[in-house]
């Protein structure tokens, strides 16, 4: 079967996805049967065509890109839009729209950056655009701190925005690029030593580098998550470059002491950790920015057993009232209503769909043929892995909860918009490498 | 630089793993403890989505039966109120409590769920419902036993001795279920159930278990000859009879018919104390009753220390003498006195008593049935049997006689507890038997606290007759 083929046909699972998620949550709702069909069928259909029309401008664009990271994405779009339409039908009208924007920004990406190695030419504006989005939610008059973490700007009455979204791509964009200039530069000129291999002193440069930007925005965002996905991924397209373990392993010492010195003396990261290790202290339980949150995504998983209690069955609020009993349902703890309502297994396939798509991600840095756009595809990929395990990690208290999206599926507009704007990226690094070497 | 990609795409899919695993840890491997925290307010939120199943008397009669409430939450009511509060307890899910028959049948009041079901009923999303829980309860001797207690402080339980299900239970005071809030600031405990947590001291109903332990030891039979003499010294103290009577040599089958004191603390120190414990284990004396009732809300008889520990009969604190009529520190719950008359009613064999027969789901089938059993074998069949004819003496000829019934032949012993302190003449009247003696079908304990000059042959037998009166009519 030809590749866009493949591809088309890979949507359907989306489609039937969305459909029957949505008539589920409508069966659970009410008992109208007529108003079923219609909405339900209504919300499929939209869905459906808008993934046909990103099919076909691929079709059109990209036909030597990866088949399957499009449909997996519209899966995963698919499954949130269900998500969220089942937890606010408010916020699901909206994510509709971010859904429906985050389509544009994907095609113009693909239009504009069709050769994406010019993007090389703007590097040092792309890595200061980048660090000025990360410093942006400090700025006064713009911050507006969420449970002590900085990771929103608030331009008052145009937009509330989360720049870090943005700034993950620009960043490994910059070290993907610089690296390609100086990889072979590091990797000459080394020592052995027990066996592995240490380049000289000069050289750890980048790493500090990285390592600085890290703990700056543990510093300024008071945000564990938001760094450690930002570190490990550019200590990730830094290994990618070097082939050299050296690299991470000081690069992970490094990082756990100044994250170990800055979590015990910047208090907000200090009360999320002490919420991480004590989740059912009845003391911290109750306490304001204590561990509610963590210990209700638990109890919240536990409810779910195996096979979860279905679609639109958890509990989210004290009935009756508006009191929240799992906070933030809709974006960091999304995952937690997810497990409550299908299960570890149906939790399990999120995460399988996740690993699938990172996989493709993966592939087409293999493929790639020149370093640029093998750094490129392998640092988004990885980024985008390590921004699922730190929102993830957080909810199943694997380490300290932090407040990213899970991509595709948290409500919020940034986190639709970067992400769509990411596997634009990694499409037309797909593209490239599979097209056929003649011209 | 494709062989570091490999390794990276190795290291996210480690990590992943881990996410898998800790997702398996809070659904799978630590669900049921988190569910059991108590900060988990979901635990009893999704109570309140439980449609309870009912509990029903033996006549088919609602006990317990839970009501939908505008926001989709149940909430409980008991048609019957206070006539079998104590029994059937209460179920507040909104406030995660519940006592009685509602606690110790919560899961099967929930609903069982197991294997396929559970996995569909998940996977359905609706409504869970639970199943009905028959019990043997019967509303008019119930009713019966209530008006017999009146005012009093007080309590009856009976039961068939051959299946060992119960028949009534009640205690006063009792309290409505409905609303045991308001009970739990009453002044006098209504909420503790006095059949099953009530101590009394037994007095001369323990005469039946001294004679148990005294004929099937081999020791005695029906017609050894004891010297009655008044007053005796037991363990250094003098013993009367009461009103002080001095009877001379007497067979045992009279002493159990006038109740003498003096010769039953002979025939219990001479049964012996290891003997006198043996017995009193096998008749259910020091556990907790085997009753399908929450264990909190249950005490085990037996002698106790003024602190409440238990006081073993080979202990050289207790006063064998006094206990084997029923005094000295000796305490037993009207739950532990029925299945005492229950022992001899059916030959011997104490049968474990309970309150539900049978469980069935909300499509009629039956899920669980209550099944008979054998709690132990307290004596001999023919022991049994010399014992009931000395027990029917004393309803005919003796102190019992209150407890006679036209056309039925009833088996008991009566006794009166002297409480409080000397000189104000308050007792507990006490009386168990069984009826009919040549096939018992009610085994009852009675008994009321505080009465002046209160004989349990005087105030309690009565009761006893009106109860087995109307357990019988039924039956026929």
């Amino acid at each position: 079967m030809r590749v866009r083929n493949r591809e088309l046909f890979g949507l359907l699972p989306a489609a039937l996805l969305v459909t029957a998620g949505f008539a589920g949550v409508f069966i659970q709702r009410s008992d109208n049967f007529a108003k079923l069909q219609s909405a339900s069928l209504t919300y499929g259909l939209i869905f459906l065509g808008l993934c046909l029309v990103g099919h076909i401008f691929i079709r059109i664009t990209l036909p030597y890109a990866d088949p399957y990271m499009f449909p997996l994405v519209a899966v995963l779009a698919c499954f949130g839009i269900v998500m969220i339409y089942r937890i606010s039908t408010t916020d699901a009208r909206q994510q509709a729209q971010w859904f429906v924007l985050g389509l544009i920004l994907f095609a113009g990406t693909i239009v504009v950056f069709r050769d994406y190695r010019k993007l090389e030419r703007y590097r040092y504006v792309i890595v200061t655009v980048s660090l000025l989005l990360l410093v942006l939610p400090r700025l006064p008059g713009i911050q507006d701190p969420v449970n002590g973490a900085y990771l929103d700007a608030h331009i008052p009455g145009v937009i509330v925005f989360q720049p870090t979204e943005f700034s993950k791509i620009g960043l490994v964009l910059f070290l993907a690029s610089y690296l390609r200039d100086t990889r072979q530069v590091m990797v000459m000129s080394a020592r052995r030593f027990l066996g592995v291999t240490i380049p000289p002193l000069k050289h750890f440069g980048p790493v500090l580098v990285i390592w600085a930007i890290a703990m700056a925005i543990l510093f300024l965002l008071h945000d564990i998550g938001s760094s450690l996905m930002f570190y490990g991924a550019l200590l990730a397209v830094l290994y990618v470059a070097t082939n050299r373990i050296s690299f991470v392993i000081v690069g992970l010492v490094a990082f756990g002491i100044g994250a170990w010195y800055l979590g015990a003396h910047i208090p907000h990261v200090h009360a999320r950790v002490e919420a991480w290790l004590h989740p059912l202290s009845p003391t911290l339980y109750n306490q304001p920015g204590g561990s509610f949150q963590v210990a209700n995504s638990m109890f919240a998983q536990a409810a779910g057993g195996m096979f979860g209690q279905g679609f639109g069955e958890a509990t989210l609020v004290v009935p009756g009232t508006h009191y929240p009993l799992l906070p933030a349902p809709d974006t960091d703890s999304i995952y937690a209503v997810i497990t409550d309502e299908l299960g570890l297994f149906g939790a399990a396939a999120v995460l399988l769909t996740y690993l699938l798509l990172i996989a493709r991600g993966f592939k087409a840095a293999i493929l790639a043929r020149d370093s640029f756009s093998k750094l490129l595809a392998a640092g988004l990929s990885a980024i985008l892995g390590l921004q699922v395990f730190v929102i993830v990690g957080g909810v199943t208290r694997v380490i300290p909860l932090t407040g990213v999206t899970l991509p595709f599926i948290s409500y919020g507009g940034s986190s639709i918009l970067a992400n769509f704007v990411l596997v634009a990226l990694l499409l037309l690094v797909s593209d490239r490498a599979r097209r056929p070497s003649s011209s | 630089m494709n062989a570091p990609i490999m390794r990276l795409f190795g290291v996210v899919v480690l990590l992943f793993a881990l996410l898998v695993i800790w997702t398996s840890r809070w659904t799978v491997f630590d669900s049921k403890a988190l569910q059991a925290n108590p900060l988990n307010a979901r635990t009893v939120i999704d109570e309140e989505k439980i449609d309870r199943g009912r509990i029903l008397a033996d006549d088919g009669s609602v006990l317990a039966r839970s009501v939908r409430g505008a926001d989709g939450t149940y909430t409980r009511t008991y048609p019957t109120g206070s006539l079998f509060a104590q029994a059937v307890g209460y179920s507040i899910t909104s406030e995660g409590e519940s006592a009685g028959l509602e606690l110790s049948r919560g899961s099967e009041l929930r609903g069982l769920q197991t294997g396929l079901s559970s996995i569909f009923g998940q996977l359905g999303g609706s409504t869970q419902v639970g199943d009905d829980v028959y019990t043997s309860l019967d509303p008019k001797a119930q009713e019966v036993a209530r008006a017999g207690i009146g005012t009093h402080v007080g309590s009856v339980v009976a039961l068939d001795p051959q299946t060992g299900a119960i028949k009534v239970m009640y205690s006063n005071p009792s309290y409505d279920d409905n609303d045991p809030k308001a009970a739990a600031r009453c002044t006098n405990s209504c909420l503790v159930n006095l059949a099953t947590e009530g101590l009394f001291p037994p007095g001369s109903t323990f005469k039946v278990v001294t004679t148990a332990a005294a004929l099937d030891s081999g020791k005695f039979t029906p017609n050894s000859i004891i010297n009655g003499k008044s007053p005796i010294t037991v363990s250094g103290f003098p013993l009367e009879n009461d009103a002080g009577t001095s009877y001379g040599p007497v067979t045992l089958t009279k002493a159990l018919t006038d109740s003498i004191n003096t010769v039953f603390a002979q025939v219990g120190q001479d049964v012996g104390r290891p003997t006198m414990e043996s017995y009193m284990k096998r008749f259910g004396f020091y556990s907790l009753p085997p009753l399908d009732y929450p264990p909190d809300e249950m005490t085990a008889s037996g002698e106790r220390t003024l602190r409440g520990k238990l006081l073993y009969p080979t202990s050289d604190q207790v006063d064998l003498g006094r206990m084997s009529i029923g005094q000295d520190k000796l305490l037993a719950t009207p739950m532990q006195m029925a299945m005492v008359a229950g022992a001899v009613a059916n030959g011997g064999k104490l049968m474990v008593p309970h309150l539900t027969t049978r469980v069935l789901n909300q499509d009629g089938q039956t899920v669980e049935t209550i099944n008979p059993s054998v709690y132990s074998h307290v004596m001999s069949l023919q022991v049994a049997a010399e014992e009931a004819q000395m027990m029917t003496d004393v309803v005919e000829e003796g102190t019992g006689q209150a407890a006679n019934l036209e056309g039925v032949k009833v088996a008991g012993k009566t006794g009166t507890a002297s409480v409080g302190p000397t000189g104000e003449d308050l007792d507990d009247a006490w009386f168990i038997g069984f009826a009919p003696v040549a096939q018992p079908k009610v085994a009852v304990a009675v008994v009321l606290q505080n009465i002046p000059q209160g004989y349990g042959g005087t105030y309690a037998a009565p009761i006893a007759a009106q109860v087995i009166k109307t357990l019988l009519g039924e039956g026929q």
